[in-house]
């Protein structure tokens, strides 16, 4: 059974993940901003199975409460071998360009938020010998578009953070899997026209359980996406930039 | 909320716009607008009582959580949007079943409340109603009531086969049955026409819990009215055979352009179905999925009568007219070659519906289905209203896309009463057409 952190575990991508574990009889320990829906989501993981469900409510932006966090679960579940990052916001981009504070704020949530509690993880992790760090970055950070680069940034750094982070902790025997979902129908995507292109979380779940089961580094979701961003991204730039309906 | 879409029901007719609010925290408050509300949960209404025209439809699959499950007592309570396939996957490995269920799966709770459906049970169990001990109704001033058969007893007579115009069903808790496996022990039994299923019928109901009859009704004259008697009972403990879950599922890619169901492949069916069973009687034991849900295992199976869609049409008529009235029925529906491709047949029994506008009541309902032909359809169905007003019977607005303001009222003369509890901010398509003056 694993010993499972879940940030952002009112997400719906989280949600349908926990779900998955739930039904292995897994230890989970959800942390999100909705005290409410938390323990919504603890009461239904506990009927569908999972041995034990724990949450704090916890704005992940204040850094200085990740090191009590991570205890806080490790004590909760009687230790810690896997962490999944699932938090995030997508703020208009036309906003973002409006507002620095809202552009940092959006790279706050969405990067550093996440490289500062990883590097508690990773240490924590690296010294056990043993983990697996699961973190929900984008097909969105592969290049960064008009649409929304500034939420692209902060998932580039996020994925490049991961892949140092993979390097450095293979010796260890720690794993570390980085998620690239591509368009996910949930409520941050709430006001986007949808079109087949589209997936379901439950799907994009089933994804990331699978990868964590069979170790590996990085999962475009659908599987789609790997060819597709593959193309995107070896488009010159002296063409990318004139293409405005990337 | 700026979601807008085509949205269809499953007789994908009528087509109809209106935006949607997807629910996910059942905490949330009702959306601030303008238009319309009314909650929709999986689609499975055929007519438009699930759909809003230029309204919003509150999507609810989006609240599909567990809230609290007794494995020792079997009350289940869960948000409104769970379906009932989901609530089944949870506990008949716990050694729990439903007390009613509709012919899918697919139905989500709030929905199977809203219509207040039956099952194949009615005769033993009543509607769904009967069996949830209390919800929380979500109304447009902010309050949340919270109703059961002791409090707020009016608000849950009108919510219970209310047709989601009382108000938002946040979450629900009902009554399970226990069981000893997921196997049906089941009986077919072959009937020449009508004398003889009402005959099979009375002989059935007091033995078994689920008895419904498939009815060949493309043929006329002597083969009136043939068909298929099924009955069956939760197989015992000790069950010598153990037949699996079915597994794959095949789904219907896209609606045609025209119907694939038309006179000819319908009476082609209905004679291969008729005869496929060879015996009178044949004796199986059944995993529940095929005995009761044998249409979910083929998804979209809507689609085959392309893009026009098609008519359910489910009536129920009362006592001693029964008879008579099925076969007035029959006779119209052969007689205008629009034969039906599946046709059900059940006999109701007299434990009286919770809900004010419960569609079921005591007598006998045939349900059957028409591809959309267009007027010489709906003259049909209107000649059909007509057999069963003057049997003092009703129309079940949940298969509706049609029925006139007149008929309904004559069907369901208790809605003036019903119309006062009707939240200010909730409509639908169907409601908005059966109050047209
Ligand atoms: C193959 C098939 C077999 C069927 N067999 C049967 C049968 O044997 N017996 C039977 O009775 N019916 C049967 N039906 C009909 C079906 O059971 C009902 O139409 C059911 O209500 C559909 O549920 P839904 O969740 O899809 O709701 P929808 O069709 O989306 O909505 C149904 C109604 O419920 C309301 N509603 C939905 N959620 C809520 C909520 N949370 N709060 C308040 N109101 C709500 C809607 O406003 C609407 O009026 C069958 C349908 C199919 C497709
Ligand atoms: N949807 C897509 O198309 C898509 C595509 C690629 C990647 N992703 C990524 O997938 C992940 C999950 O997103 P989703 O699609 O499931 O969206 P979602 O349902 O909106 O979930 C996002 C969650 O992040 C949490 N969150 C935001 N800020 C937080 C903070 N400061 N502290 C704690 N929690 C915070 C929110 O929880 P509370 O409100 O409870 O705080 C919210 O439930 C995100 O990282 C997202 O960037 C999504």
């Amino acid at each position: 059974m694993r010993k499972v952190l879940i940030v952002g575990a009112t997400s719906a991508i989280a949600e349908a993940v926990a779900r998955l574990l739930a039904a292995r009889g897994d230890f989970l320990y959800l942390v999100g901003r909705r005290a409410e829906m938390l323990e919504a989501i603890a009461a239904d993981l506990r009927i569908r199975g999972a041995a034990r469900v724990q949450t704090e409510t916890l704005d992940i932006n204040t850094i200085e409460h990740h090191a009590a966090l991570l205890d806080h679960a490790a004590a909760a579940l009687g230790g810690l071998d896997t962490v999944l990052v699932a938090h995030g916001t997508l703020s208009e981009q036309a906003a973002c360009q409006q507002s620095v504070a809202l552009t940092f704020q959006e790279l706050h949530t969405n990067a550093l938020s996440v490289i500062a509690l990883l590097t508690l993880v990773a240490n924590r992790f690296e010294s056990q010998r043993a983990g697996t760090i699961v973190v929900i970055s984008s097909v969105a950070g592969d290049r960064g578009r008009q649409s929304n680069y500034v939420y692209g940034t902060a998932k580039a750094a996020v994925s490049s953070f991961l892949s140092g982070l993979r390097q450095r902790l293979h010796q260890a025997g720690v794993r570390v899997l980085t998620i690239k979902p591509g368009f996910v129908d949930t409520p941050m995507t709430r006001d986007f026209a949808k079109n087949p292109l589209w997936a379901k979380p439950e799907r994009v779940a089933s994804d990331i359980v699978r990868a964590m089961e069979k170790g590996k580094d990085v999962v475009y979701t659908p599987g789609f996406w790997r060819p597709v961003m593959w193309i995107i991204k070896s488009i010159p730039e002296r063409i990318f930039k004139s293409l405005s309906f990337l | 909320m700026t979601e807008r879409a085509a949205t269809l029901s499953w007789g994908r007719y009528p087509r109809t716009r209106q935006t949607l609010f997807r629910y996910h925290d059942r905490h949330a408050t009702l959306p601030a607008t303008e238009y319309p509300l009314l909650p929709y949960g999986n689609g499975r209404s055929y007519g438009d009582s699930c759909l809003n025209d230029g309204g919003v439809l509150l999507h609810t699959r989006g609240l599909d959580r567990f809230i609290a499950f007794d494995a020792v007592t079997g009350v289940m309570r869960c948000e409104a949007g769970v379906l009932l396939a989901e609530i089944l996957a949870l506990v008949v490995p716990q050694g729990w079943f439903l007390m009613v269920t509709p012919g899918t799966q697919f139905v989500t709770l709030g929905g199977a409340i809203a219509n207040d459906v039956h099952g194949k049970n009615h005769h033993r169990a009543g509607t769904f109603g009967a069996h949830v001990r209390c919800f929380e109704l979500l109304r447009s001033d902010g309050s949340r009531l919270r109703c059961s058969p002791t409090e707020n007893t009016d608000w849950f007579a009108a919510t219970v086969g209310g047709l989601g115009l009382t108000g938002l069903i946040v979450w629900a808790e009902i009554q399970l049955r226990r069981i000893a496996n997921p196997w049906i022990a089941s009986e077919t039994i072959r009937f020449g026409g009508l004398d003889e299923f009402f005959a099979v019928s009375a002989d059935s109901d007091d033995d078994y819990e689920y008895t419904v009859a498939w009815l060949d009704c493309a043929s006329r004259g002597a083969a009136l009215g043939r068909g298929l008697f099924m009955r069956g009972n939760h197989a015992p403990a000790l069950c010598a055979t153990q037949p699996r879950a079915p597994t794959g599922r095949l789904s219907v890619p896209f609606a045609p352009p025209c119907s694939l169901i038309n006179s000819w492949s319908l009476k082609t069916f209905n004679t291969l179905y008729y005869h496929r069973q060879r015996t009178r009687i044949t004796r199986a034991i059944a995993h529940y999925a095929p005995f009761f849900y044998p249409l979910d295992s083929l998804l979209a199976w809507n689609r085959i009568y392309g893009r026009h869609g098609f008519l359910q049409y489910q009536c129920a008529i009362p006592g001693a007219q029964g008879h008579a009235a099925t076969r007035e029925l029959l006779e119209r529906i052969a007689h205008s070659g629009m034969g039906s491709f599946l046709a059900v047949l059940k006999i109701f029994g007299a434990i009286p519906a919770v809900g004010w506008l419960s569609f079921p009541r005591p007598g006998v309902t045939l349900a059957l289905d028409f591809p959309n032909q267009g007027p010489a359809t709906f003259r049909l169905l209107e000649s059909l209203d007509a057999v069963v007003a003057t049997a003092g019977g009703a129309v079940y607005p949940a298969k509706d896309a049609r029925m006139s303001a007149l008929r309904f009222r004559e069907f369901f003369p208790q809605w003036p009463h019903f119309r006062a509890y009707i939240d200010p901010r909730f409509s639908s398509s169907f409601w908005r057409r059966v109050m047209e003056e």
